[in-house]
């Protein structure tokens, strides 16, 4: 049960980073573009914690954390840019 | 041996709804008209569905190892906590590049009206007062 679930999930979360990749080279505007990142970043880390659940190993979560903090950082820092024309005044 | 069954039940459908609200969100971003609508997809629905995924990993490690873990909450709450501020730089920043909406888009803030300079005759302030 639990693997036709993994699957299943596992199938879902790629669909979705698919859509993420549509939306990143259509976008019309620049923070749809932004958004398009964010929304990659967070599928990404659901993707890892898949791959851990997969492999049965604990190791990737420290990825997955780093992965969720530079996201958001680099997130903020690109709308700060787009919002001030510049990052730290 | 019957309560191994049913949290690999929990688990099992935490990762089928967690897949589901994943995909509805960047669906929602990929089929939505413009970007406030647009806006509204990953910021909520994948939100909930990354948490889903991750209450299952933390669910089965600890079936798995017999002690909770700490790690994938600290990643539930750091994403819970992070998903709002970076939704509401990205919308201050639609706003600010003034960016091209629907007309059904709801709420009509100021900064997306149009310009009213020079269409309609302003009345004097002193108007009255000789």
């Amino acid at each position: 049960m639990l693997d036709i679930a993994l699957w299943t999930s596992m199938a879902l979360v790629v669909a979705a980073l698919l859509l993420n990749v549509y939306r990143l080279a259509v976008g019309p505007d620049m923070p749809d573009r932004i958004l398009a990142l964010d929304t990659m970043y967070v599928n990404s880390i659901a993707l890892i914690v898949l791959m851990g659940l997969w492999l049965n190993t604990k190791t990737y979560f420290e990825s997955a954390l780093l992965i969720a903090m530079l996201g958001f950082i680099s997130t903020v820092a690109v709308c700060k840019y787009l919002l001030r024309g510049d990052i730290i005044e | 041996m019957t309560l191994y069954v049913l949290l690999e039940g929990v688990i099992a459908f935490l990762l089928i709804a967690g897949g589901a609200f994943a995909f509805i969100g960047s669906l929602g971003m990929a089929h939505l008209r413009d970007f406030y609508m647009r806006l509204h997809g990953p910021t909520k629905a994948t939100t909930l569905g990354i948490g889903c995924m991750l209450v299952a990993s933390m669910l089965y490690f600890w079936v798995i190892d017999g002690k909770p873990d700490i790690q994938e909450m600290l990643i539930t709450l750091f994403l819970f906590i992070t998903a709002p501020v970076s939704a509401h730089l990205l919308a201050k920043t639609g706003l600010h590049l003034q960016l091209r909406h629907e007309d059904k888009t709801r709420g009509n803030p100021p900064e997306l009206r149009e310009e009213e300079v020079g269409e309609k005759p302003v009345p004097h302030p002193d108007r009255g007062h000789g």
